[in-house]
């Protein structure tokens, strides 16, 4: 607890700290840009305000005096995953806002929220107005288990709940079934221990997080108390890290329910994985081999989770009534190694599981936003070679759409810096020319009736819901209805 | 102006209050950050620097429900500013370039980066709550050896950063000591600069 205090506090010096710095920074960066106003001036727009929005604009203005950058976003609010992806109660990770805030506040970097692109404005348009687009769009859709049940009521993908209960305004109405003891989560990601975290979390936790209060509410009624994550393949080819798996293991209130024999033989197999694996097995074996099992924590806690292997969905049951999930079929699997890589072969056995929700957690996907952009649809990201897009001169791209659903924050400050060298070598060699034209991007959107919103209204809406917040004892209240974030959005221009 | 005033004062008292929690809590080593000096931001950190981000961490700290008693700021800035030491850290940013430093004795490397302005990309995301690894160092074996050992949080993180070594450590962990004078610290090259060369 105490631990934890400090730790808050020490966010507290460091984020003045950071600001500071960032300020110095943006003056130097503001002199130097007038010195240079002579020169020639590049405007770049990137697509996306997630964090590969975000560093790949950063990486940008740093690195040349001579950029300035435009950031789009579909919703009225910035920051992408980190505001409806990130867990409520992993505040930590969100800091990074407080760097992409002094970048949109630093001058060179304008952010544009509520700007569908695709729809409001397309692809090629940009590019006539702008000397580089870099699509950093995430990835809007999730892939499918394309099993029979897949879509009976109480079958939710996991990047849809994780929107409900991080108040995205597209999964407002989701409404999960929560009126039954055991859950169902298919994956073993990060993504799928978030949400078996989320649900097994004790409410009196949850609700000083910025948990959405829909969700709070619904949780605060739930009535699961077992949730199984269920991998295709064995306890060596687990996608999650040790870090999410150690704050299950030591979750308040439950207890995990791990077998033991699933992990037989694994304490020969440790010593030769390589580092990262190495530490979280070792934490998977221990954790299921405790002695005495868990009997301490069976009197203290009254929810669990467990991992099951080597069983791959077949087919999502449903109850008598014939819309409701009942459990799940799964083909019983043995590992296989074909190509350096481990795959999962069914061994002609089955089982049912019995549960009454199941959570797709296979990970996300990538959209094709515009017929322009080349596309690998089997690997759901855009065609490309070190962030340029294939074949469009003056497309490129970073984050997730670049290289796949996979990877954390850090992952896209590397691939973002890659683009951005990118295009800033396509400047240099004179591949990329000068665009003026200063408003004309505003102009075409306000002619077809779309309102932007800057990032002074974005902090407007900040604003608000840090208040609403406060009356709930919790770090910020999200508006999760689109109109009302563009009425906070914009009161000062109506009361003007 | 009357809400920055506000929010300066908040900020102090938490400084002061900060400081008197790490104190103790100096004998845990489990976050090295926590020692490090709350005074030497004291006389940095202008008020209208603190009116946007201190605004959501208010609300996280219950001053009161803690019952502590606030010391007045003066006491501790002007009797330990004097005793601030300072050494020399050499810092190599990602493209190689050798960047050094002077660093306070007693702050955390990620401190280090930040007061010196170092233009370090995305360096210290979390801001030092151990939920990044973008504060990524490798040291140099010897200092490597003499460093106080990783707690299971920081190895956790540590497992998930890039290009991750032997001697690897996280800047936001390591707390600045005298021993340390002229030591060479490295940023590791991004995955990008890896698939350049
Ligand atoms: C549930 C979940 C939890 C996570 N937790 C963590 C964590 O704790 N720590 C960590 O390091 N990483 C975490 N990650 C990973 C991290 O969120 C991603 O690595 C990162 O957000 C990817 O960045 P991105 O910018 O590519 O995509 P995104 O963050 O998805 O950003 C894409 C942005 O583009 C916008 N956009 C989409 N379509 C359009 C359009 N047509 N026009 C304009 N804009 C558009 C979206 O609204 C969004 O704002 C998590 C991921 C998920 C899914
Ligand atoms: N706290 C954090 O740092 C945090 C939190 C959330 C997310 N993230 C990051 O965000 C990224 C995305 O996370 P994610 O969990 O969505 O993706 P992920 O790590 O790729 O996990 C996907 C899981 O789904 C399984 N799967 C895929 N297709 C399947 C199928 N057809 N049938 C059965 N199982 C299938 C995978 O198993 P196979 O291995 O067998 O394919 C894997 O276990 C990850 O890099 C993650 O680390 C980080
Ligand atoms: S700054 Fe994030 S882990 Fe050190």
């Amino acid at each position: 607890m105490f631990i934890v205090f400090t730790m808050k506090l020490v966010t507290s010096f460091r984020c003045c700290r950071i600001l500071q710095s960032f300020q110095r920074r943006s003056i130097l960066g503001f002199h130097l840009q007038r010195l240079y106003s002579s020169q020639q001036q590049f405007r770049v727009c990137v697509v996306g305000s997630g964090p590969a929005g975000f560093y790949t604009a950063q990486s940008l203005v740093k690195n040349n005096k001579n950029i300035t950058v435009d950031i789009l976003e579909k919703l009225p609010v910035p920051f992408g995953l980190v505001r409806y992806g990130v867990a409520p109660d992993h505040p930590e990770v969100k800091n990074v806002i407080n760097q992409f805030t002094a970048l949109a506040q630093g001058g060179r970097c304008q952010f544009f929220g509520n700007i569908d692109i695709g729809n409001d404005v397309t692809v090629s348009e940009l590019l006539d107005m702008y000397s580089a687009v870099v699509l950093s769009y995430g990835a809007a859709s999730d892939k499918k288990l394309n099993i029979p049940g897949e879509n009976l009521k109480g079958v939710y993908s996991a990047r849809n709940f994780v929107g409900w209960y991080n108040g995205l305004p597209q999964d407002m109405e989701l409404n999960p079934n929560l009126d039954t003891e055991t859950a169902m989560v298919i994956g073993q990601g990060n993504v799928a221990l978030d949400v078996a975290r989320i649900l097994l979390t004790p409410i009196e936790i949850l609700k000083k997080t910025d948990i959405s209060y829909h969700a709070q509410e619904a949780l605060s009624r739930s009535k699961v108390k077992r949730v199984y994550l269920v991998g295709r393949r064995g306890p060596l080819q687990v996608s999650f890290t040790i870090k999410e798996l150690r704050e299950m293991v030591k979750l308040p209130g439950t207890r995990p329910l791990l077998q033991t024999a699933d992990f037989k033989g694994l304490d020969k197999v440790i010593p030769g994985l390589p580092r990262g694996k190495k530490r979280l097995i070792e934490l998977l074996y221990k954790t299921a081999n405790e002695e005495p099992r868990n009997a301490d924590r069976i009197e203290t806690t009254n929810r669990e989770w467990g991992l099951k292997f080597l069983r791959s969905p077949l087919e999502i049951i449903a109850d008598k009534s014939g819309g409701c999930v009942a459990g799940v079929r799964f083909a019983i699997n043995h590992i296989q190694e074909k190509g350096g890589q481990e795959i999962a072969l069914p061994s002609g056995e089955e089982e049912f599981i019995k549960c009454g929700i199941v959570l797709k957690s296979i990970g996300y996907k990538s959209v094709q936003l515009d017929p322009i952009i080349p596309f690998d649809t089997a690997q759901g990201v855009i065609k490309n070679d070190k962030g340029r897009v294939d074949k469009v001169r003056g497309l490129y791209c970073s984050g997730w759409v670049k290289r796949g659903p996979v990877g954390v924050i850090l992952s896209s400050l590397n691939d973002s810096i890659e683009t951005a060298k990118t295009i800033i070598t396509d400047i240099e060699d004179g591949t990329l020319s000068e665009k003026t034209s200063e408003t004309s991007l505003l102009d075409l959107l306000t002619s077809r009736g779309v309102k932007t919103v800057t990032f002074e209204d974005w902090l407007n809406i900040d604003r608000e819901e840090r208040l609403r917040g406060q009356s709930r004892d919790k770090p910020r209240e999200k508006i999760s209805d689109i109109n009302e974030m563009l009425d906070v959005a914009f009161k000062d221009k109506k009361d003007t | 102006m009357h809400s920055s005033i506000q929010n300066l004062c908040k900020l102090h008292s938490r400084f002061v209050l900060g400081f008197k929690v790490i104190q103790s809590l100096s004998q845990q080593k489990t976050f090295s950050s926590c020692q490090f000096k709350p005074f030497s931001l004291q006389s940095r950190i202008p008020c209208w620097r603190s009116s946007f981000h201190n605004s959501n961490k208010v609300s996280n700290l219950n001053v009161n429900s803690l019952g502590r008693k606030l010391v007045p700021r003066s006491v501790c800035t002007t009797s330990l500013l004097s005793k601030e030491e300072k050494i020399t850290v050499n810092y190599i940013n990602r493209d190689g370039t050798k960047m050094p430093v002077k660093a306070v004795v007693g702050d955390s490397l990620l401190d280090v980066a930040i007061d010196n302005d170092l233009d370090i990309e995305g360096y210290g995301a979390c801001e030092g709550t151990l939920a990044c690894s973008t504060c990524h160092l490798i040291f140099e074996e010897k200092q490597f050896d003499s460093l106080p050992g990783a707690s299971d949080e920081e190895m956790d993180m540590l497992d998930l950063a890039w290009g991750v070594t032997d001697t690897s450590r996280l800047g936001c962990q390591i707390t600045v000591t005298k021993d340390m004078d002229g030591m060479t610290v490295t940023v590791p090259e991004s995955v990008a600069d890896a698939r350049d060369v």
